[in-house]
């Protein structure tokens, strides 16, 4: 929210979508997650007039930018009935936090963390993101080591991907073709230290220490349906998707404009490979086997890549290396 | 028409040397065209031969000039017609042999001039150009006259483009063309120089009446392939078709056959009539059989139809042609075709990408081979290296005696290129003081890779070339197999020189390397001689190949994401487990058409 006169309106958006949309809901809801955007940017009253309207439920995260955090927002986030807070590291290089035109300092990361532990969070996740242009072997590993000295319950770690026709495109393509290949290292790297330092390697791009798996993000990794609020917003509700409009003007005037897509059987059981394939565990193969590919399965077997029983999928590490790969080959075409 | 009043003659250049501008001249000047209705250069009616600025087809003008029956038969222009040349100048007896008064005498004018004097024809030698500033007629006329044995006196001196003294090389052809010497009474005979399809009337033959004469719905037959048919229509062209009751010795003229297949009536084969047989056929009828072959591939598969339809269309004018269907499993399904030689490979190649809008992969050109597989005294012919046995007792490969005019100071460069391409030096002779006729034996398989190309740049274009095919002899030649992850991918086999085997290996494999995209798994790609791997590459296995980050936002794309790499893969070819895109093929078989190594 940049604006701050508008977050009000928002909120109040918001809560009528909510108000709208709420009867599906489970009772009680299992996970709710406020991000996309910066959540902590908005007025810190009315964000908290959102959180009290949200349903309360066994995991609430909170999406935060390392700077916005004040001994105020912490705890006023804790009280609120918070369970995790997500902070937006990316990097503790000011030099790379520059290329990203990110607003926080090293400093930042950490003062936040503290002031989080501080309130009482013992559920906290770190964003890293590794292939910044720019970026050495030397600073990847420093970076890892930075966050590990702070021992988040969580972290994600992003290889920096670059939208095409963006100005950051437009600026770094050259300098990220010419590291595309060094990002295999850099991958392997990340797993290799997160997971020497007793982090599991549950999901492609997330780490946990003590099973602290993201429940919410989980879901969709299951497969599951949610519910999503908000400008931009997409939910999967049985055999549709819906995606609300980007414009905040029309979404503000209550407009959702919605562009539905509908999900079968076939797009649903894809849908399941491809993301249950991204976990630690195996993936269930109850009502998934017409979306796969038997040759294709028998040759990422041979080369080692994946195994099968009756019942599960499993990939190899290596196989969840090349995770994407190995899905399209899955997949029945 | 009296015999004696007949005179038959071609017109015999270098490229470029103003052939077809000396018969639009000879129609003009005769009346048989107005110069209103010229169209430049009458007698070139296919549209690739205009812009190429050679001719592929013969046909033949009737034109008279004071009283006399003039019939200028019109040659193909290029080494790999050189059959059909030979045909249409046995129909004449004289030759106008052209040469621009700028260039001197060229390497086609050599060949042309040799094979009009073997075929015993009398020769009218013409300076053509004079009009050039940088023409020098004097020596051309002597270098021309040097060549023939002749006087430079009787060298005539033209302009084709203004007409000057164009009229005196029709009177040359009156004096010194002698008159057809054929037999008007003895059972006919006709001499088929060349045939075309027409979609309405059939095969047309053009002929050269020798002896007897031969009427409108007359019973007629080929004497060496025994084909059958009724003379439709018999005539002359003025250029336009002018139909006649019958044509006699002497006479130059076209039958309509009715035929639907050029096939059944071969240039070389000699017409007779069914009920007055004539018991010898003409000399020199031979079956021509094309030497170098190529696999031609849609690059879409679905237009493999349309390629066999094309093919079709093309042979029913084309009886040189030669295609039968050909599966790779690379490049799945086409058509293995035999050529007389490199330019009719790239004539047909072009006339099917722009007269059929077909969109070709071509694998690299090879010529014939006649091998015989271990312990084995048989020799076959072999037209696709996929086909040539990996053990192999002896092989021969078919060499030319390749004739080359260069200027003296590329003399060396010229030498240097023909031992590099295994040629066997044969002859030097000074054309004038500061021209250079080489003759080489060379073999037919290196020349077919862009030879004339490397001619041509290492001698700043000055080079002129010309090659006659000059039969078999044996080689230490191997076949170089190109393995993808351990399978063969046989639309890359070749043919090789032994010593040339493993740069053309390396080169090979080292560009497949930069084309194969990285598997999930290593890649070996292997250049072997039988189980002698003699190049060898690895394209590593991707280590990473993950969609970054997937939420719930992200998952619509990220599935049509993979779905759609999912249909990429449909487009690949596959070699063994390796998926390869048919770029790289393409890349890989440009390499072996436009580099040596």
């Amino acid at each position: 929210m940049g604006r701050g006169d508008q977050h009000g309106a928002y909120v109040d958006a918001l809560l009528r979508e909510l108000e709208l949309e709420g009867g599906v809901l489970a009772d009680p809801v299992e996970t709710v997650f406020l991000g996309g955007g910066t959540p902590t940017f908005t007025a810190l009253p009315e964000l908290l007039r959102l959180l009290a309207a949200l349903p309360r439920a066994e995991e609430v995260t909170v999406e935060a930018n390392p700077e916005t955090v004040t001994p105020e927002l912490a705890r006023a986030l804790r009280a609120a009935g918070v369970t995790r807070v997500s902070l937006g590291a990316q990097s503790f290089q000011p030099g790379l936090l520059r290329v990203l035109e990110r607003g926080a300092q090293p400093d930042d990361v950490r003062r936040a963390f503290g002031l989080l532990r501080d309130a009482g969070f013992d559920n906290l996740s770190l964003d890293l993101i590794y292939g910044i242009p720019g970026q050495t072997v030397a600073d990847l590993e420093a970076d890892l080591a930075e966050a590990l000295a702070l021992g988040p319950e969580h972290l994600s770690c992003y290889e920096l991907e670059a939208k095409p026709g963006t100005r950051f495109t437009h600026a770094f393509g050259d300098e990220l073709a010419r590291q595309a290949e060094a990002m295999e290292d850099y991958f392997e790297r990340v797993v290799a230290t997160l997971t020497a330092a007793a982090y599991r390697w549950y999901e492609t791009a997330n780490f946990c220490r003590d099973d602290r798996r993201a429940l919410h993000n989980l879901g969709y990794w299951l497969g599951r349906d949610y519910l999503g609020i908000g400008v931009g917003a997409v939910s999967t509700l049985g055999d549709e998707r819906r995606r609300n409009t980007a414009k905040l003007a029309r979404y503000l005037a209550g407009d959702f404009d919605r562009e539905l897509e509908a999900l079968d059987d076939g797009v649903r059981a894809r849908e399941r490979v491809l993301l249950g394939l991204r976990l630690d565990e195996p993936l269930p193969l109850a009502g998934l086997r017409h979306a796969l590919d038997p040759a294709g399965l028998a040759r990422v077997e041979s080369l080692g890549l994946a195994v099968h029983d009756d019942e599960t999928l499993s990939l190899t590490d290596r196989g969840r290396f090349l995770g994407g790969a190995v899905t399209v080959e899955l997949l029945a075409g | 028409m009296d015999q004696a009043k007949i005179r038959n003659f071609s017109i015999i250049a270098h490229i470029d040397h103003g052939k077809s501008t000396l018969a639009d001249r000879i129609l003009e000047l005769t009346d048989a065209v107005s110069a209103r209705d010229m169209r430049a250069q009458v007698l070139d009616t296919m549209e690739l031969e205009r812009e190429r600025g050679i001719t592929i087809k013969a046909q033949a003008v009737r034109v008279t000039w004071k009283g006399y029956e003039l019939n200028l038969i019109d040659t193909p222009g290029h080494v790999d017609f050189t059959y059909e040349v030979s045909r249409s100048l046995q129909a004449c007896e004289g030759a106008v042999l052209v040469v621009d008064a700028a260039q001197g005498i060229e390497a086609q004018t050599l060949a042309n001039a040799y094979l009009a004097i073997g075929n015993g024809l009398e020769i009218v030698p013409v300076v053509n150009k004079i009009d050039l500033p940088q023409a020098d007629p004097d020596a051309t006329a002597i270098e021309v006259a040097d060549l023939l044995g002749d006087d430079p006196a009787k060298v005539v001196r033209i302009s084709a483009k203004t007409g000057v003294n164009v009229a005196d090389v029709l009177d040359a052809i009156v004096e010194r063309v002698p008159p057809p010497a054929g037999d008007p009474e003895a059972p006919p005979r006709a001499l088929v120089f060349d045939s075309s399809y027409d979609q309405y009337r059939g095969v047309v033959a053009f002929v050269r009446v020798v002896d007897g004469s031969f009427s409108r719905r007359e019973g007629l037959q080929t004497m060496a392939t025994g084909t059958r048919f009724d003379a439709e229509e018999l005539g002359f062209f003025s250029p336009t078709m002018s139909p006649v009751e019958s044509l006699s010795a002497g006479e130059v003229g076209y039958v309509i056959t009715g035929l639907k297949d050029v096939s059944l009536l071969r240039v070389g084969d000699t017409l007779t009539s069914v009920a007055r047989r004539a018991k010898q056929p003409l000399p020199g009828y031979k079956d021509v059989k094309p030497m170098v072959f190529a696999g031609l591939f849609p690059t879409d598969s679905d237009s493999y139809p349309e390629l066999r339809d094309a093919l079709e269309r093309l042979k029913l004018n084309d009886a040189a042609l030669f295609y039968e269907p050909e599966t790779s499993q690379a490049l799945g399904f086409g058509f293995r075709c035999g050529f007389l030689g490199l330019l009719h490979m790239e004539i047909v190649r072009e006339r099917l990408e722009r007269e059929f809008d077909l969109d070709l992969l071509v694998t690299a050109p090879n010529v014939a081979y006649r091998v015989s597989e271990k312990n084995s005294s048989e020799l076959v012919e072999v037209h696709n290296p996929s086909d040539f046995p990996r053990e192999i007792e002896e092989v021969e490969e078919p060499y030319v005696k390749a004739s080359i005019i260069v200027p003296k100071e590329f003399v060396g460069t010229v030498m240097e290129l023909n031992n590099d391409r295994r040629g066997t030096f044969d002859h030097l002779e000074y054309l004038s003081p500061e021209r250079v006729h080489l003759t080489y034996e060379l073999p037919l398989a290196e020349i077919v890779l862009d030879y004339y190309d490397q001619l041509k740049s290492r001698t700043r274009g000055y080079a002129s070339f010309d090659y006659d095919v000059a039969g078999f002899k044996p080689g230490e030649l191997v076949r170089v197999d190109v393995l993808v992850g351990g399978e063969p991918v046989d639309a890359l086999s070749l043919i090789v020189h032994r010593d040339f085997a493993y740069d053309r290996g390396r080169l090979l494999v080292d560009k497949l390397r930069e084309e194969i995209p990285r598997q999930m798994f290593d890649v070996a790609i292997q250049a072997a001689i039988g189980a002698r791997v003699i190049a060898r590459e690895t394209v590593k296995a991707r280590r990473k190949d993950v969609l970054a980050k997937c939420y719930g936002g992200d998952i619509s794309r990220k599935r049509k994401l993979l779905e759609k790499q999912k249909a990429g893969k449909k487009r690949m070819k596959q070699v063994g487990a390796v998926e390869v895109p048919q770029e790289a093929f393409l890349a890989v078989l440009n390499i072996g058409q436009g580099q040596k190594s």
